[in-house]
């Protein structure tokens, strides 16, 4: 029985560069938005809505939206960090439902190599004006201390190791190694993932995602224009979004909001995670990935470390094939927010685009989840399920 | 290794009471009359139940490590930390004055105070077993 549409993506484009140069940020708005178009068989002229997050220059989706030339009736700036890009999906399907738009444009950009900021970290400026920040800042907060903190609690209360969490950079990398595009191909062994420099306790230099520069595109529309068009038919039959915080002091760093946006989607898909064939998981870090798969009901909570070994998550080899394209812990993380190319190569699988080598067999339902923000401080978490048609 | 240099925080009228007592070595929280909770950080409306009855109290400094990170690279290194207090909330900080590789989550701890070059004090903790 064919499951109700939120909405389809019929567009998907994954911007070629990992190190943007020259380009400006509206440039790589421009490439990825008529990459996407491009891709989809629809023109400029068709987009009537605009997603988009603050890597956009300018206020809000104004500037890009002149800079495009686009004749918009709708637009989204939600902005959640690296998850923003699943959000906005879910809300163009929103929109889209309720008749403001009909072909929706959702883009990410980002430079963070040209800019310089590949090198040293991750280099984040908070607002002093942010209620939290006096809280925080004077004692060191940083992206690498609070995913180094949520890991070492998971230890602490689930027995996960190091090797464990190596496990997932060794899947990726498996992935990465087909792509040509990858930031790195290099395979990777559990040995060389935890021997490689502790950078924050207990994470490892490969513990940490990639800096890459580029960006990407997806086009959300109604299914009478889906069906339309030439592509493969890419429906999105559930969504869900889970801000997470301290919640005054009481909290469980170990737990995101991954557990709330996947059961509001799941319950919207009327799937469960058995029935998953494929898994785009954020990956800005091992530990986010393995807190997913738990959150998301693939394993019970604690049981992910044993969950993640023996290349389970390798794509042929175990029960649960994620990020194909190597993720961000290989292939791309562009401007630091890891969403869209979530979604990019989730498309793919559903469309059996992927690469032949990590392709996998009938993947007629696939998962997207983003986690932007930081673990173990304020995240939020979007999750979105894609059912091929 | 360089001297640790910290971000002064900011204090607004809200947050101007901690940050004096503080100075006088005293680790304030603000508490709710409606609900009996104290919560962190501290605000002039209740988190967890919505009130605006609160009031400051003085904690009594003990707590025991949540969760921490040994910022290696860091120059100089420090130890970020999340420590639950003895009155019921977690609170971001640091611990200083500790073998960055003995300590473990639960482990007892008691507030130390580290000024900075601005001359605010910050709430830090370090083991109870190292304090006299």
């Amino acid at each position: 029985m064919a499951r109700p549409a939120l909405a389809y993506i019929v567009g998907a484009y994954e911007h070629p560069t990992r190190d943007a140069g020259d380009k400006t940020m509206a440039e790589l708005q421009a490439d990825v938005a008529l990459g996407a178009l491009e891709d989809a068989g629809l023109s400029k002229a068709d987009v009537d809505g605009f997603f988009c997050g603050p890597d956009a220059p300018g206020t809000g989706p104004l500037s890009i939206a002149d800079y495009l030339n686009l004749n918009l009736r709708h637009v989204d700036t939600t902005n959640t960090s690296g998850s923003s890009y699943l959000l906005h999906v879910s809300h163009a399907a929103q929109a889209i439902q309720a008749g403001k738009c009909d072909i929706a444009l959702v883009t990410l950009t980002g430079r963070p190599r040209a800019e310089g900021r590949g090198k040293g970290g991750l280099v984040r400026v908070d607002n002093p004006q942010q209620p939290d920040y006096q809280w925080e800042a004077p004692f060191g907060m940083q992206i690498l201390n609070m995913y180094g903190m949520t890991a070492m609690r998971h230890m602490h209360l689930y027995g996960t190791t190091s090797e464990q969490l190596a496990w997932i950079k060794v899947a990726a990398s498996h992935h990465a190694q087909h792509n040509e595009r990858a930031f790195t191909r290099k395979v990777h062994t559990v040995e060389e993932v935890v021997n490689s420099p502790m950078v924050c306790d207990p994470l490892h230099r490969l513990d940490c995602c990639v800096v890459t520069d580029g960006g990407g595109a997806v086009i959300v529309t109604r299914p009478e224009i889906a069906k339309s068009l030439k592509r493969p038919l890419v429906k999105v039959i559930g969504a869900g979004e889970r801000p997470e915080h301290q919640q005054g002091g009481y909290f469980e760093i170990t737990t995101t909001g991954a557990a709330v946006s996947g059961k509001i989607a799941f319950e919207q898909a009327g799937v469960t995670p058995a029935e998953i064939k494929y898994a785009s998981l954020y990956d800005s870090f091992t530990i986010t990935v393995l807190l997913q798969i738990e959150d998301l009901g693939f394993c019970k909570k604690g049981e992910a470390g044993r969950f993640v070994m023996d290349g389970n998550l390798i794509s042929g080899v175990g029960k649960l094939p994620f990020n194909t394209d190597g993720g961000g812990l290989c292939n791309n993380h562009p401007g630091n927010r890891g969403g869209m190319t979530k979604i990019i190569e989730a498309v793919r699988q559903v469309r059996g685009e992927a690469h032949p080598a990590v392709q996998v067999k009938n993947c007629d339902l696939a998962l997207a989840n983003g986690i932007g923000g930081q673990l173990g401080v304020r995240h939020a978490s979007g999750t979105l399920i894609l059912e091929r048609e | 290794m360089s001297e640790r240099k910290y971000i002064e925080p900011q204090p607004s009228a809200e947050t101007q009471p901690f940050w004096d007592g503080a100075k006088q070595g005293k680790l304030l929280v603000r508490s709710c009359r409606s609900c009996d909770k104290a919560h962190w950080y501290p605000r002039n409306h209740c988190p967890l139940c919505g009130s605006r009855d609160l009031e400051w109290i003085e904690a009594s400094g003990k707590g025991e490590v949540y969760s921490y990170s040994y910022m290696r690279r860091a120059d100089p290194p420090y130890v970020m930390a999340y420590v639950t207090l003895a009155e019921g909330p977690t609170m971001m900080t640091n611990l200083v004055e500790c073998d960055a590789d003995k300590i473990r989550i639960g482990d007892k701890v008691q507030v130390k105070f580290i000024e900075t070059s601005g001359g605010v004090h910050l709430p830090m903790f370090t083991p109870q077993s190292a304090v006299p």
